[in-house]
């Protein structure tokens, strides 16, 4: 006699009971703290506020520690949490040319004002495993100096008072919104970035490396990458005035790549752009290639048939909560679906398997 | 969960579904693009539905959520608990004491009534989406009413097996005018959706709500000589002894010893209760469980 499997509701909570021991793992080594996830995991704490589109460093750590590392995990937590959040209003478009600049540097000159900053990087590090970690020491003082004054000017102004790099277009429409509009195709610029800079990070770094292998090859320099804090200004309808809210660290890359020239337009430079928060370089170094290499229909490229330049291709495989859900989705029950393929392929091999009897009688 | 608001979508929120599930009503079968939001399950399990249902739901609504036509298919419980939690709403197994019907993969044996809303949720809104890959492409042949590629599908199936090979989510032509995917539903529930009910489908991840209102001509495509075929396992309800009901097949031991069952665990269980009993079924007691 069957017995058609019933509990699934005790299963679902003993499943979650599991976890949560799971989660905290061996109770005898003290338990991670949120402050010390965010202070000392902060790339990871980064990662989960880029693609989670949400700048909240206690609650991406939150996230962290509730999803076990597992950073799209923590990534989903976040989005889930920032959709209820109300909307107060929108800020000033943030100035990244004002930076207090931790890091910047340029590949395409030696020297520029404001100098190149290393900031702390893991470039020229050796990659050995430093098991001076392992044995709990304490990181000695770096030295300090004193910042320059004054901001730090963006390279691409040099090439473009020559002219020498691709003019944009200045626009005051208000861009689209990604996460309260469905995307519609073809898509502009400034919806394209938005879906890049909350893209999944692999997705995005593995199409950038496809450019440079040569899928839409668009050879590009950096021509400048900083990472500092900008302040974040409001307008406050009361007061008549913006207001400063605080202050968001940023990850800016913008590359120079060729551009042959067409009819309308003499050879020149053009521009790839990328912009992420917090600290997230490779990330902003691989969507300014997608987006230069996006952009080809505006500058009368050819389409090569490229990954990277396959707009929809790009924009609806990005995200990973959605590619994440709909993966995993598979393992929920599929077998009324399953019944009637077996059904339909019984059938059909019993066709079949009549038709092959009738040949060899005939 | 006095932090989040009814049915756990702010007020705005529901306003905006509820205009995409209007223009999807006014225009049957057409798919109406929507802003859907992240929600607190992952896309793919239902967050289209859920969004759907949670934009529909009153406090005096009474839901029921099947997952492969049964109540207790974890998802299903993961749902109805969310409802439970955000939207205090009543909750029953019973087809006919249901007001919201949210399913994933079947229609309800027991015909639905004008006082009943029938949720989908919906993975692939697009019946055109694995014929052409492109969205920009498929809502263009919508537009033009162009569905040769579909026919030309159906056709080649034919010729290489002598019978249509479609038999979940199979298209729908509906008032003569928009193809559809009924949702992976199996081609045996197909007839069923000409039906009294308000039926809605939510996509979530694809950000697509479209909708089949009352009593609206739905057609499962097909040629005259080789028309639509409604198929089950050749088999009655092992439990209760139902002919007309859509069954699952279980492996009960090593040697390929199985049994069929009612899929609708609800259609099953109240036939039982009404003193039907299958091949292998025991006289009906009240579950204690």
């Amino acid at each position: 006699m069957y017995v058609a499997v019933k509990g699934g509701e005790r299963a679902i909570d003993n499943a979650h009971a599991w976890l949560a021991e799971e989660r905290r793992g061996d109770t005898s080594i003290a338990e991670l703290s949120v402050a010390q996830i965010r202070e000392q995991l902060s790339l990871a704490v980064n990662r989960v506020m880029a693609e989670g589109s949400l700048y909240d460093p206690d609650l991406a750590a939150l996230a962290i520690k509730q999803a076990r590392g597992d950073l799209i995990e923590a990534i989903f937590l976040i989005r889930a949490y920032r959709t209820t959040l109300p909307r107060f209003g929108a800020s000033h478009p943030v100035n990244t040319a004002a930076m207090r600049c931790d890091r910047r540097i340029s590949a395409t000159f030696k020297d520029a004002p404001g100098g190149q900053v290393l900031g702390p990087t893991f470039d020229y590090t050796h990659r050995l495993l430093d098991f001076k970690l392992a044995a709990e020491g304490e990181t000695p003082q770096a030295p300090t100096a004193t910042p320059a004054p004054g901001p730090t000017p963006h390279i691409m102004g040099y090439l473009d008072r020559e002219g020498l790099i691709q003019q944009e277009n200045p626009s005051d429409t208000t861009p689209p919104d990604l996460t309260r509009e469905p995307m519609q195709l073809p898509a502009d610029r400034a919806l394209r970035l938005q879906a890049l800079t909350r893209g999944d990070e692999g997705f995005i770094l593995s199409l950038a490396y496809s450019t440079q292998r040569g899928y839409a090859r668009n050879h590009a320099f950096v021509g400048e990458l900083r990472i500092g804090a900008v302040a974040v200004e409001m307008d406050i309808p009361e007061l008549g005035f913006a207001i400063e809210l605080g202050e968001i660290t940023l990850t800016e890359c913008e590359t120079v790549n060729q551009f042959k020239g067409s009819k309308t337009e003499p050879p020149q430079f053009t521009r790839g752009y990328g912009l992420v928060f917090g600290q997230t370089e490779r990330k902003a170094i691989a969507m300014a290639l997608v987006d230069r290499a996006l952009r080809w229909r505006e500058l009368g490229e050819e389409d090569q048939g490229a990954p990277a330049q396959d707009e929809e291709f790009v924009l609806m495989h990005a995200d990973n909560i959605q590619a994440t859900g709909f993966l995993e989705h598979i393992k929920l029950p599929h077998y009324v679906d399953f019944q009637s393929e077996l059904e339909l392929v019984r059938k059909l091999r019993r066709e079949a398997g009549g038709a092959a009897h009738r040949e060899a009688a005939e | 969960m006095s932090d989040y608001n009814f049915a756990y979508l702010d007020e705005q929120t529901k306003r905006m579904i509820r205009r995409a599930i209007l223009k999807a009503l006014a225009i049957p079968g057409y798919q109406v693009p929507f802003a859907s939001r992240e929600m607190p399950m992952p896309y793919g399990w239902g967050t289209g539905g859920v969004q759907v249902s949670a934009a529909c739901l009153t406090p005096n609504d009474t839901l029921k959520v099947i997952d492969q036509g049964a109540d207790d298919t974890t998802n299903a419980v993961s749902i109805r608990k969310f409802f439970e939690k955000t939207a205090q709403v009543a909750t029953t197994e019973e087809t006919a004491r249901a007001s919201l019907i949210q399913t994933r993969h079947r229609i309800p044996e027991e015909p639905l009534t004008e006082d009943q809303i029938l949720v989908y949720q919906v993975p692939i809104p697009e019946p055109l989406r694995f014929l052409e890959p492109s969205e920009v492409e498929t809502r263009k042949m919508h537009a033009l009413e162009e569905y040769g590629l579909m026919h030309v599908k159906l056709y080649e199936d034919i010729s290489q097996h002598g019978a249509i090979a479609t038999a979940y989510a199979y298209p729908v032509k509906v008032e003569g005018r928009y193809v559809m995917d009924p949702s992976p539903i199996p081609k045996f529930d197909n007839p069923k959706l000409s039906m009294a009910a308000i039926q809605l489908f939510g996509a979530g991840r694809e950000q697509r709500i479209y909708a089949l209102p009352p009593y609206t001509q739905v057609v499962s495509l097909d040629f005259e000589d080789h028309p639509f075929e409604a198929s089950k396992a050749d088999h009655d309800c092992d439990l209760c002894g139902a002919a007309d009901s859509y069954l699952d097949e279980v492996i009960t031991d090593d040697a390929g010893g199985r049994m069929f069952v009612c899929s609708d665990t609800d259609y099953c269980r109240a036939r039982r209760a009404a003193g039907h009993i299958g091949a292998q079924g025991a006289p009906y007691e009240e579950a204690t469980a």
